[in-house]
């Protein structure tokens, strides 16, 4: 798909929807590239960290950094793939693996203390003392049978969050 | 005031929860009062349960808020603005779209850049003299400049044919208060400066933009900022303080929200204007979207 063209061919569009699983329609597909060069303001093909936190509601999100993380760089295909776990047509099980990426960040499939214990700080801030939350946090790991060391693993998320009514659905206006 | 804000201090400070205490005292100021928002006789509602480790790791709502802002945001529809949408293609209006270009370019048009061209002619032949020659006198200085430029503010709304109304109390020269208005274009400030003579905080243009602000800009106020400096930030919030204590200032006008936007949604105001310690007075412009569409895009 070329970078500088700014058109969008119907063969463009079957394969970004093959590649997120057909989690998008096409309309939608349509949609989200021409939201896609309205944040991709240099005409680079991928959308820059600041180009994103140039959208005030994005960063002022408490998860904005860790999500830049996995979104620096990414082409518009792979930014329909990212957004596809937002999709209403995405499965529980493609939720809950969009949630484990985002806790482990250096991708290596496991879930550390000090990960989750960085997800909980982004979140609470200043609110509550470090040392609160890491008592807190060992606390209902260990309820749930989980020790300060023990390494999460995709698995267990699921088992974790799977039994939730996990609510993670954006709508993708189409004209 | 000063007693008003005290009680109100107090007041957060004896109804902030105990389990939770702040690790740092200074954040309770920033925290609104909650119980000016919930409905007399209820309470916050403790957490049902347990809190579960399925609780702790369940970050769906804030990844769908940080999702929903990159899908579609408010502040990029903002930015929007409509191309104009043709009308004049059929056989009726054809001619009569042909006759208003004639009457439009080759009538209205020279006529308006005549009045503009007397009002330069007048503004800069009385401008230029009190400026130099008055130099000694500055209250009579001032006022005369003043008065000028709101005068060559109302010949240039008057050479597109501008028709505007105002409501509501005319600003006065008081010390302690700020004005604040929205911005849709650069005309915003014209046409409020032929009301009142405002003085405005602006980024310093280079070339002769900047002639035209130091000179005659300089005459009813101005102050100026760098954006691309990281330490102007203090400097132009004290220069701000200073200019809006002293009485015989002109009254300052401010655009919170920064730049120019279409007006369909409210963008986030930058909080200068409203740290001053003063009274914040509203300005609202709406332009008749019939007549034109004023939005001038900052961002194509």
């Amino acid at each position: 798909m070329g970078n500088t063209s700014s058109m969008l061919t119907q063969y463009d569009i079957e394969e970004v929807q093959s590649h997120c699983n057909n989690t998008f329609s096409q309309q939608e597909i349509v949609s989200l590239y021409q939201r896609f060069c309205q944040l991709d303001r240099s005409n680079g093909g991928f959308i820059s960290g600041e180009e994103f936190l140039n959208v005030p509601e994005f960063a002022v999100n408490p998860l904005s950094l860790r999500l830049l993380r996995m979104l620096d760089g990414l082409n518009f295909k792979d930014f329909v793939a990212f957004l596809s776990a937002f999709s209403p047509r995405a499965s529980l099980q493609q939720k809950i693996e969009f949630i484990f990426k985002v806790y482990d960040s250096d991708g290596n499939g496991k879930v550390t203390f000090n990960d989750m214990l960085d997800v909980l700080r982004d979140l609470t801030g200043n609110f509550i003392s470090e040392q609160q939350r890491e008592q807190v946090l060992t606390h209902v790991l260990e309820e749930a049978s989980y020790t300060k060391d023990s390494l999460i693993v995709l698995s267990d998320f699921v088992k974790i969050l799977g039994n939730s009514d996990l609510k993670m659905e954006v709508e993708v206006l189409v004209d | 005031m000063p007693l008003q804000n005290d009680t109100r201090n107090q007041n957060k400070t004896m109804t902030s929860p105990d389990e939770l205490r702040s690790s740092s005292p200074e954040l309770d100021l920033d925290r609104p009062n909650i119980e000016d928002y919930l409905p007399s006789g209820s309470s916050i509602h403790e957490p049902r349960g347990k809190l579960r480790l399925r609780d702790l790791l369940d970050i769906s709502p804030t990844l769908t808020e940080a999702a929903g802002a990159i899908v579609d945001d408010s502040f990029t529809r903002c930015f929007k603005s409509n191309p104009p949408e043709p009308w004049n293609w059929n056989i009726y209006l054809f001619p009569l779209w042909c006759f208003g270009v004639v009457i439009r370019y080759f009538i209205l048009f020279p006529v308006r850049v005549i009045v503009l061209t007397i009002g330069w002619i007048i503004f800069l032949s009385s401008f230029i003299p009190v400026h130099f020659l008055l130099k000694g006198h500055d209250k009579l200085r001032r006022k005369l400049e003043r008065c000028l430029v709101e005068l060559i503010c109302s010949f240039f709304v008057a050479s597109w044919t501008g028709v505007v109304k105002y409501h509501g109390p005319r600003p006065s020269m008081r010390p302690k208060q700020v004005f604040v208005a929205n911005h849709t274009s650069m005309i915003d400030f014209i046409i409020l400066e032929q009301m009142t003579a405002f003085a405005v905080i602006m980024q310093k243009h280079p070339g002769w933009v900047g002639l035209l602000q130091s000179t005659i800009l300089e005459s009813v106020g101005c102050i100026w900022f760098n954006r691309s400096e990281a330490k102007d930030r203090e400097i132009v919030a004290k220069k701000l303080r200073d200019h809006v204590q002293r009485a015989d200032n002109n009254p300052l006008l401010i655009f919170p929200e920064g730049t120019c936007v279409n007006n369909h949604y409210t963008v986030m105001f930058k909080k200068g204007a409203f740290e001053l310690g003063c009274t914040v007075c509203p300005v609202a412009i709406k332009y008749n979207k019939i007549f034109v569409d004023a939005f001038w895009n900052s961002r194509k």
